[in-house]
């Protein structure tokens, strides 16, 4: 009873306590809590009532207080039903207020949630794409497992949707749906897949971070969409940006053979060729040579370069992890300047970003040496900035600039951050033994902190030379005394504990002095901290076998206090030492050994850096920062010995690429073109990106601009459907005059051009690389696209970039020279990606815009399909490392009419740079080259394309000449296809038959033809056509009978093909040309075509 | 990615929970109080904090903690750089980001968050598109939304989100077309006692306040672009143009953006434009300190120094100080050691000066380090780079916009260090 009654005092003594340490405010605040949980349960009753009032402004007044206690983190979950009726209302405030409400608590209510599934299902109908996303997005967040079916089928019929932003949404809600049903992942997986395929920035971001959460080991769905991911980079958000390019950094470590072990080789050649003759040096270099980088590799260094630039962050530090562990050794110093550019922001990114510049500058202090004031402390960092700078200088101190550091560490040792003073006297401590040069230096510099006032500055400074002294074993003796000197002064435990052990490691140096330590020690043995009794009682055992005449007594005695201690480690410490040493009756076998035990020598301690076992993480990663490995952290993995096949990444990429192609997107383009971009943009790009328009192909050298309309014409493809045809041919027009008004313009530049043109090696190299790898996908897209057959009607009338000079030749034929210039450098037209969807009601509707474009009169025009065969001119074994490819461009040469246009591609495969190249000599002699202008230098792995025209005279004799380098020469030659020496030409119908009549007789050959079945459908024989001869498509109102019309380049004689379909897949192909021998030959070619599937 | 975020004030009161995923219960924030008690000052808690389950990565805006917390590998950049925009977006909608700010507009807050990640992934993070989104409260729409009941959240469809220019929204119109170029620039410095510059460098900003109808294309010339050596771009500037021609050519966001950062090469010499002479000294076995400061004008182009700030953390030693300037006030607080000296203008003609003593503990040693001194201030029209703007252009509208363009420099981190 009575000890009841005392707790009970207790407890309220305690509370009274509790209540008085309280002030006032808190303790009202506890009533006011009480209250409040009381008041909670009726204002919640009277928000119900508000809910279902009939007025929307109580019912959004009641919403917007159960946010606010939802905010706060407190239970409004038994509002649900009142709160789940009003999913469908109208007002949008109150829907979304709803929709967060439904979000936070349909997980505790699953079973009402569900009376919110159908609003959102019928909302997924919705005609507007962003209710439809917004549907998508809360019916996904909804973490009911009985919905997943549903949820599945709405991401499925989502990631078809012809809005990229409800695509998006799909990507999003695929994570959700993974986190809340595992089993789901095959499923999922397929519509990543499908997703991946997408070409809108919107959805790449979106759909990587999807790939990496749900199946990040399913490397294999990336091979397609690789070289897509790459060129669309610079165009995706900034948060996309950061999640592709990490996983793209995951990817080329396992496709591409190591950048690093060929430089190491090479930087050895290097160190060789120092030495020795001209002549070693370059049997070296033939070694170092096998190492050619995959160009898929150089495209993804390349495509991320730009985002170094970027105002986030996070993507910055994304690109610099990417180079470190992509890039050669060599290249990785880009990144330099962008990181320290980070440091200037704000503390939380000052921190991460040092991290990692921290664990770079170990391995490579060549990168952040010429930078070394930027990690100078200031007095305003706060600590863990400074211990971070202090570890960056540290890894950067080399002989050269040590006295500069040290300097700056002095200033340090005197700051009043007493932590981060002692940890730059660590760092003072890891630069002498990294240098030896300094060692003596740092190691007096620390003798005189010992002086300090500062116990922790003294206490380090011991400590650390405890350590130093241990590596350095010279002139150990005249520092232990000093130090024994101080020994009184110091109390700092470790540091006597660290002045005691080296007494008794170095004994027998100091004879004199330790024995009268250890007696001091015998008189305050007692009142020392547990760590420093530990170490006496090692000293005297030390000294007890080196020096057992005068210790004897002391180190009985002060084992025997140890005996006593109430510590049981130092009770134990001495029981062991008194066996160990003290010879015994029983014991006798271990104090042999004693001697060996306790003076081994000890190895000396490694002053390391804390960063040196980080580098096995990925940069800028949670784990790196952490030094843990976090969950789901991905390794990355070393690099493959030997690379696998890239042709996966060649050959399907083309594939969904070019079933995207749109026509529609060009007229829309050029329609945002003229209304969001200046005429001076507009020429800029004709002078610098080029006519050939590589921006469509939305390679690296697509501008943001660009290629955000490129996005928009997808997104609002919906809306395009929509509008009138009489619309989009106004848009054309206007297209074709803004064009012609850029035109003049660039007559006006043309002077300007020949620098540009110097200037832009990268733009021109980038193109040639996807030129590189045209001769597959062509041979893909040509084998197996009968489903994307459209494209070509589309592309004839409103164009792929190419024929878009030549439709400016068009307008304005006169102004040809102002464009001579430009052709110089224009890249090849590439076969990259030229997106777009397209509904054939579309197609029809343009192709009808195309014809009331186009006079009857014949004229010239672009080509309507322009397939680009590459083929080999120089093999680089036999080019000494030059290599050369060409295309026919199928563009009018502007050089002179009567010319073939030829573009070649060098590529400098070699090691060396290739200078002066050009062309040399030619057979027949009389053969009309227009040579490109001289290459002054070509770098290695830099190539460069180049345009030509060659006049052939309508014959497919080879142009045989020499390509000459300042060393070599090389003949080479170009055999012209039939179909490359036509230019098409367009006319109509009428106008052809006219024409076909005055070619009879001689002029005509015919056969008929058995056609593959799959060439069977219009778009598809056109396509084989076109892929065969470079013509134009006349429109034919006859659906059997297919016409193309053309004309010789040289001469300009017609060529008119006409193809009538019969039954079973045979047909009557005819050719009406003057030309006969070009007749025959282009009869055959096209026979073959067409019979091929 | 991002799970849930915590908003931890001054005084450790979690004040605001958002959940994108499951809810996270608000005791993983206990790992985060551990972190903060350890740490001496409010800063020097770690950013990224390891709990068994969960990662929380901090960041610490105008004394407010944003905790988020993480549940697998991720970038922790990604989401500092994230959380730094949501506490940009809160200054930008309530102009300033406190606690109350915050606390006053939470439906808006939450509303925006709620747009601003969708499972944790960032959705829409231009201020463009969520002001389409969302309108920022003035007092002027929140009386009408009393009277009228209606509300801040845009009836139309956002349709920026799908344009070509995200950053920038659709239909704007102004009657005023303006558009205002701020070039600050911040000198870093750190100067030794002899007067001798130890490092300095040069960081600036182009700021721009864009008010101009429909979509015009803007370019931006320097007379001297070789300056710029390192730059990062708003999104919006196109970046191929900036390699090959050195301009800046941009469709603008509507209303105020950063447009480019950039860092002045280092082979150029920094001009320094203020000098400091300080005698700080501390007598052994005394408990006076004489202080004496003088600063003066250096290499200013002869433009006034304003709004001058002079900012020392004397050494705990020491207990009061009194001292006599020559013109502004000073405050030393006693608690923190902090003393500060609100200068105002330099006249070049009656050098400002703080001259008095110091009293220090009785009987504790000399302090062994002199002060750091930090010097704020600021000169208008002048970029201490030699940076100029060539001229502006638009393209693509057909009105004449009014142009404008300011130039300032700013002390960054300028630093006297100690004399001994």
């Amino acid at each position: 009873m009575s000890t009841s009654v005392l707790y009970n005092d207790q407890g309220g003594a305690e509370a009274a306590v509790e209540a008085g340490l309280e002030s006032t405010p808190t303790s009202s605040s506890t009533g006011a809590a009480f209250r409040l949980v009381h008041a909670d349960f009726k204002k919640n009753e009277d928000l119900k009532e508000m809910l279902e009032s009939n007025k929307e402004s109580l019912k959004l007044d009641a919403m917007k207080r159960i946010v606010e206690l939802i905010a706060k983190g407190k239970n409004a979950s038994e509002l649900f039903p009142a709160v789940v009726k009003n999913v469908a209302s109208k007002n949008i405030e109150l829907k979304k207020l709803v929709y967060v409400y439904l979000v936070r608590y349909a997980e505790e209510q699953q079973d009402l949630a569900l009376l919110s599934i159908s609003t959102f299902q019928r909302a997924l109908k919705d005609p507007n794409q962003l209710i439809r996303a917004s549907a998508l997005r809360v019916l996904s967040s909804i973490r009911v497992p009985i919905i997943v079916p549903i949820m599945m089928l709405a991401i499925k019929e989502a990631s078809a949707d012809l809005s990229p932003y409800v695509r998006k949404t799909a990507a999003h809600a695929i994570q959700k749906l993974y986190s809340l049903d595992q089993d789901q992942k095959e499923q999922l997986i397929e519509v990543i897949e499908k997703l991946l395929k997408d070409k809108s920035t919107l959805v790449a971001g979106s759909v990587v971070m999807a790939f990496e959460e749900v199946c990040p080991d399913r490397i294999d769905l990336i091979h397609k969409n690789y070289r897509k991911l790459c060129n669309l980079l610079v165009d995706v958000e900034e948060w996309g940006q950061v999640v592709i390019i990490s996983m793209l950094t995951r990817y080329a470590r396992t496709q591409f053979t190591s950048p690093w072990k060929e430089d190491a080789m090479f930087d050895e050649t290097n160190e060789k060729a120092f030495y020795d003759s001209d002549s070693e040096e370059k049997k070296d270099q033939v070694k170092a040579g096998p190492y050619v980088m995959d160009p898929d590799h150089r495209l993804l260094l390349r495509n991320t370069k730009p985002l170094l630039q970027s105002r986030n962050t996070a993507v910055v530090m994304s690109v610099a992890q990417l180079y470190w562990h992509l890039a050669p050794k060599h290249e990785v110093n880009i990144v330099t300047k962008s990181l320290v550019r980070l440091l200037r922001s704000n503390r939380e990114v000052q921190y991460i970003v040092l991290q990692n510049i921290a664990t770079m500058s170990i391995q490579r202090k060549g990168m952040f040496e010429p930078f070394m004031k930027s990690f100078y402390v200031r007095s305003t960092d706060s600590t863990h900035i400074k211990t971070l700078k202090l570890e960056i200088l540290t890894n950067l101190a080399n002989e050269a600039n040590i006295s500069i550091i040290l300097r700056e560490f002095q200033t340090y040792v005197k700051s009043q951050d007493k932590a981060f003073a002692a940890a730059t006297i660590q760092a003072i401590g890891r630069c002498a033994t990294n240098i030896s040069e300094v060692t003596d230096t740092c190691l007096n510099g620390l003798v005189l902190l010992l002086s300090n006032r500062d116990e922790t500055v003294v206490a380090e400074s011991v400590v650390v030379i405890k350590k130093l002294l241990q590596t350095q074993p010279s002139q150990r003796s005249e520092i232990i005394k000093h130090m024994a000197k101080l020994f009184d002064s110091i109390t700092v435990p470790m540091a006597r504990a660290s002045i005691l052990w080296l007494m008794g490691e170095y004994c027998e140096r100091v004879p004199k002095i330790a024995p009268d330590v250890l007696r001091k020690m015998a008189k305050t043995f007692t009142a020392e901290e547990e760590i420093v009794k530990l170490q006496t009682v090692n000293l005297a055992a030390k000294l007890y076998l080196t020096n057992s005449k005068q210790t004897k007594l002391l180190t009985q005695y002060i084992l025997n206090l140890g005996k006593y201690d109430q510590n049981y480690d130092i009770r134990d410490r001495t029981r062991f030492i008194r066996q160990l040493i003290v010879p015994s009756e029983q014991g006798g076998a271990l104090s042999k050994y004693a001697r060996r035990i306790l003076l081994a020598p000890k190895p000396a301690p490694v002053l390391e850096s804390a960063f040196k076992d980080r580098d096995h993480y990925q940069l800028g990663s949670l784990s790196h920062s952490l030094n843990i490995k976090a969950i789901g952290y991905q390794e990355l993995s070393d690099w493959p010995a030997v690379a696998p096949d890239q042709s996966v990444r060649n050959v399907e990429v083309i594939e969904p690429v070019k079933e995207w192609v749109p026509l529609v997107g060009k007229v829309k383009k050029s329609k945002s073109d003229s209304k969001f971009y200046s005429d001076d943009e507009d020429d800029k790009e004709e002078e610098g990106s080029d006519s050939s328009g590589s921006e469509d192909s939305s390679s690296s050298s697509s501008s943001s601009g660009e290629s955000g309309s490129e996005s928009e014409e997808e997104s609002s493809e919906e809306s395009e459907k929509t509008s009138s045809d009489s619309g989009r041919s106004s848009s054309a027009s206007e297209e074709s005059t803004s064009e012609s008004k850029s035109e003049q313009t660039t007559k006006k530049k043309t002077k300007k051009v020949p620098q540009e043109k110097k200037s832009k090696p990268p733009a021109a190299d980038s193109s040639s690389d996807e030129n590189g790898n045209a001769p597959v996908a062509q041979a893909s897209s040509s084998s197996s696209e009968s489903s994307s057959g459209s494209e070509s009607d589309s592309e004839g009338d409103s164009d792929s970039d190419p024929p878009r000079v030549q439709k400016k030749v068009e307008v304005k034929s006169k102004k040809e020279v102002s464009l001579l210039d430009l052709c110089d450098f224009t890249p090849a037209p590439t076969n990259a990606p030229k997106p777009v969807v397209l509904s054939s009601s579309l197609l029809s509707d343009l192709q009808g815009l195309s014809l009331s474009n186009v006079s009857s009169a014949i004229q010239v025009t672009t080509s309507s399909f322009s397939p680009v065969k590459t083929h080999e001119l120089l093999h680089h074994m036999t080019g000494k490392g030059l290599s050369a490819k060409y295309h026919f461009p199928r563009q009018p040469c502007l050089y002179q009419p009567s010319m073939v246009a030829v573009q070649i591609i060098l590529t400098n495969s070699s090691d060396h740079s290739l200078e002066e190249i050009h062309v040399g000599g030619r057979s027949p002699a009389s053969l009309n080259i227009h040579c490109f202008n001289t290459i002054e230098r070509l770098e290695p792995e830099a190539s460069v394309t180049v345009s030509m025209g060659i006049d052939f005279s309508d014959s497919t004799q080879a142009a045989n000449f020499q390509l000459c380098t300042k060393e070599d020469q090389f003949n080479v030659s170009i055999q012209p296809a039939v179909g490359e020496l036509v230019m098409p030409s367009t006319m109509t119908e009428q106008d052809f038959c006219k024409e076909q009549g005055k070619l009879l007789g001689m002029n005509e050959t015919s056969a008929t033809i058995t056609m593959a079945t799959a060439n069977c459908s219009s778009q598809a024989i056109s396509k084989q056509v076109l892929s065969v001869a470079n013509v134009g498509v006349v429109s034919s109102t006859q659906n059997n009978l297919h016409r193309f019309a053309g004309r010789t380049v040289s001469s300009g004689a017609l060529v008119l093909v006409s193809l009538q379909l019969k039954e079973s897949s045979t047909a009557l192909l005819t050719i009406n040309t003057e030309k006969s021998v070009m007749g025959s030959m282009l009869l055959r070619d096209l026979k073959q075509a067409l019979a091929q599937a | 990615m991002i799970h849930s975020l915590f908003l931890v004030n001054a005084s450790g009161d979690i004040f605001l929970e958002k959940h994108w995923k499951s809810v996270v219960s608000r005791s993983v924030c206990d790992y985060f109080f551990e972190a903060q008690e350890r740490a001496t000052e409010p800063e020097n808690v770690p950013p990224v904090i390891s709990t068994p389950h969960h990662y929380l990565i901090s960041v610490l805006r105008h004394r407010i903690y944003f905790v988020a917390v993480i549940q697998s590998e991720v970038p922790p950049l990604f989401v500092i750089e994230f959380l730094h925009r949501v506490v940009d977006t809160f200054q930008d909608y309530f102009g300033v980001c406190t606690e109350a700010a915050i606390k006053d507009n939470v439906v808006v807050v939450y509303e925006l968050l709620e747009e601003m990640l969708d499972n944790g992934f960032p959705l829409a993070t231009e201020s463009n598109i969520l002001k389409e989104l969302i309108k920022p409260p003035t007092i002027l729409r929140t009386m009408v939304n009393t009277i009228t009941g209606s509300t801040n959240v845009g009836e139309q469809l956002p349709t920026g989100q799908l344009s070509v220019v995200p950053w920038r929204r659709t239909g704007v119109k102004y009657t005023n077309n303006e558009a205002y170029f701020d070039v600050v620039e911040e000198i870093d410095a750190i100067i030794d006692k002899s007067g001798s510059t130890i490092t300095a460098e040069i960081q600036g900003v182009i700021d721009a306040c864009v008010k101009l109808t429909g979509m015009p294309d803007l370019t931006l010339s320097f007379m001297n672009p070789r300056l710029l050596d390192d730059v990062s771009f708003h999104p919006c500037v196109r970046f191929k143009r900036w390699e090959a021609e050195r301009i800046l050519s941009f469709i603008p966001p509507d209303g105020n953006f950063r447009l480019l950062s950039y860092h002045v090469s280092s082979q150029n010499l920094v001009a320094i434009p203020v000098y400091v002479k300080h005698n700080i000294t501390f007598r052994e076995g005394s408990s006076q300190g004489r202080f004496d400061l003088t600063l003066g004008p250096k290499q200013t182009m002869g433009k006034a120094v304003e709004s001058v700030l002079v900012s020392s953390q004397l050494p705990r030693g020491v207990l009061n100080a009194s001292l006599n300037p020559s013109q502004g006030t000073y405050t030393f607080d006693p608690v923190t050691k902090l003393l500060t000296w609100d200068v105002g203008k330099i006249n070049p003609q009656k050098l400002p000066s703080l001259k008095g003593t110091m009293s220090l503990q009785a009987g504790a040693s000399k302090p062994d380090e002199n002060p750091t001194i930090n010097i704020q201030f600021k000169i208008q029209q002048m970029a201490i780079s030699g940076l100029k703007v060539n001229r502006l252009d638009m393209y693509g509208e057909k009105y004449k916009p009014f142009k404008g363009i300011k130039y300032m420099t700013k002390a960054g981190k300028f630093q006297d260090l100690p004399t001994q």
